[in-house]
């Protein structure tokens, strides 16, 4: 039964990972982009959410009403004014780059805030558990946070195959240049396809400071998270993320029932296990590329 | 009056120069047509008209007006169309799809979804397949549906026999009188000389980036055609 539950924690925690996950998984599906400030943007919007529910008094998720629409307006503002630049060229331009807005971001953050480790106080939220038998219960945090994700990767998935957007963001993975000539509007495609990915990523950030501590370093740790959930699950497809968020979930939560030293590396063995055997990942579509 | 007007056009790939001084017109509700061998710069020409490819001089006029720098959505919203070459057609989209996309600028017109089902009655029992899972004719006939589907002015037509068994390119050759019958304008630009001028008004041969020719498909002096594709004098009989 002890297995059960690492197991059915695991899948939990992989519920958020995919989360996390999602924009990078996006971001590259749609336009070849690698955003390295990836994991500092949930950071930011962890401490955001704190903040905005200390100046507010109000319960951090609640700031959600606000972090959300203005990730994807600052998202949609920083591929117009700043990715866009990027894209189609020099691939180490987006490292670069990218990397650099980690640093920016990582010692705002420090100058703000200094390098103390916070948490965001979701008071009994976090605390409470459905209990199932004796030995197996769920935490209501951990649910909520795995419903978020599947729910947002569902409706991702939605947008994409049913809505003209989606249509549009689909034809630019395949082929940009005619996608273009065919009246697909490249630049508003590339801003929404990064609004939406900095919102989930801000909506991960925020869950992951209410599971978590975090402290302005914490980023590059949820990027390479992000990543190997990325790449477990397969290049180019969406439903390939959460199975390989999951997947890396499970792994650490094995590792850990283990010994308690081996969460994180149990989950970086699969993860080199998944690149040396299958490249391609659990469903990658990006064959012949 | 002229749809299309190229002047004194000439366009680089970076130090390489790949056309020469074109000078062009295209009648409004003809099919002016292209020929030329492998790399004679049509495809650059189209490239050139549908904006995917910036003039280093000269200009291109559509319908009085210089298209600049424009971009290929704004051309496109202008009613410039350009099919391109090898069809890409979108893997991921559905044949429907790929129709639906073609209409994203949203240009209005005759022509509807269900009106090029309608011209190209081999479509509709795809309308659910993969794009990736079609034949060459099958994607072809699809690309140009595409095209209509943004109610072109002008339709440029780049290669469309290309890699097609030659009863598929018949096929694909005779629904062009159909689009000529909604007032489009079309620039074909093709390897298949007899092909190209079966179904246009005039045609200009392009060898190594310059016009070498330019008459009416009617009265083609074959051998001329020959000399002007090739770049030489066609092997005289000797008696």
């Amino acid at each position: 039964m002890a297995w059960v539950n690492a197991i059915v924690q695991g899948i939990l925690l992989g519920g958020l990972y995919a989360l996390l996950a999602t924009g990078l998984s996006l971001g590259f599906g749609v336009m070849r982009l690698v955003n390295l400030a990836h994991g500092d943007m949930a950071v930011l919007a962890a401490f955001l959410a704190m903040s905005t529910s200390f100046a507010l008094k109000v319960h951090p998720f609640v700031t959600l009403l606000l972090i959300v629409p203005g990730a994807f307006g600052v998202g949609y503002l920083l591929q117009r004014l700043v990715f866009d630049r990027l894209i189609g060229g020099d691939p180490a331009l987006q490292i670069v780059a990218t990397f650099g807005l980690s640093i920016v971001i990582e010692n705002a953050l420090l100058k703000k805030y200094t390098a103390d480790t916070r948490g965001l106080q979701t008071g009994k939220f976090s605390s409470r558990s459905i209990r199932i038998t004796d030995k197996l219960a769920v935490g209501w945090l951990p649910l909520v946070t795995f419903i978020c994700g599947v729910t947002v990767i569902g409706l991702l998935a939605l947008f994409i195959n049913r809505t003209k957007m989606g249509r549009a963001f689909r034809a630019t993975s395949d082929d940009p240049a005619t996608a273009q000539l065919v009246g697909v509007d490249k630049r508003r495609v590339h801003a929404t396809a990064t609004g939406i990915a900095v919102t989930t990523v801000a909506l991960a950030g925020v869950l992951i400071g209410a599971k978590s501590s975090f402290d302005p370093t914490t980023g590059p740790a949820n990027l390479i998270y992000a990543f190997e959930a990325v790449i477990i699950g397969g290049l180019g497809s969406l439903w390939g993320t959460l199975a390989g968020g999951i997947a890396l979930g499970v792994a650490q939560a094995i590792g850990l029932k283990i010994n308690p030293g081996y969460g994180e590396l149990a989950g970086h063995l699969l993860f080199l296990t998944v690149l040396a055997t299958r490249p391609r990942g659990m469903f990658g579509k990006l064959d012949n590329r | 009056m002229s749809l299309l007007d190229i002047v004194d056009l000439d366009a680089h790939y970076g130090d390489f120069q790949a056309l020469f001084g074109i000078n062009l017109q295209a009648d409004e509700g003809q099919a002016t047509s292209i020929i030329g061998a492998n790399g004679a710069g049509k495809s650059t020409l189209l490239k050139t008209i549908a904006g995917v490819v910036l003039p280093s001089a000269g200009e291109v006029r559509f319908d009085g007006q210089s298209l600049g720098t424009l971009t290929p959505n704004a051309r496109l919203a202008l009613g410039v169309s350009l099919v391109p070459e090898g069809r890409r057609i979108f893997p991921s989209l559905s044949v429907d799809e790929n129709l639906q996309i073609g209409g994203h600028a949203g240009r209005k017109g005759a022509w509807t979804k269900a009106k090029i089902y309608d011209a190209f009655p081999l479509l509709q029992p795809l309308a659910k397949r993969s794009g990736a899972r079609l034949s060459g004719g099958e994607q072809q006939t699809l690309a140009i549906g595409r095209a209509l589907m943004s109610n072109p002015r002008l339709l440029l037509l780049d290669e469309i026999s290309l890699g097609l068994a030659p009863l598929v390119v018949k096929q694909v050759y005779r629904a062009l009188p159909d689009i000529m019958a909604q007032g489009t304008t079309l620039l074909i630009v093709e390897q298949d000389v007899n092909q190209a001028l079966a179904v246009s008004t005039t045609f200009s041969c392009l060898l190594e980036g310059r016009i070498s020719l330019h008459g009416d498909a009617a009265t083609a002096n074959r051998d001329q055609v020959t000399e002007a594709y090739f770049g030489l004098s066609p092997l005289k009989k000797d008696h």
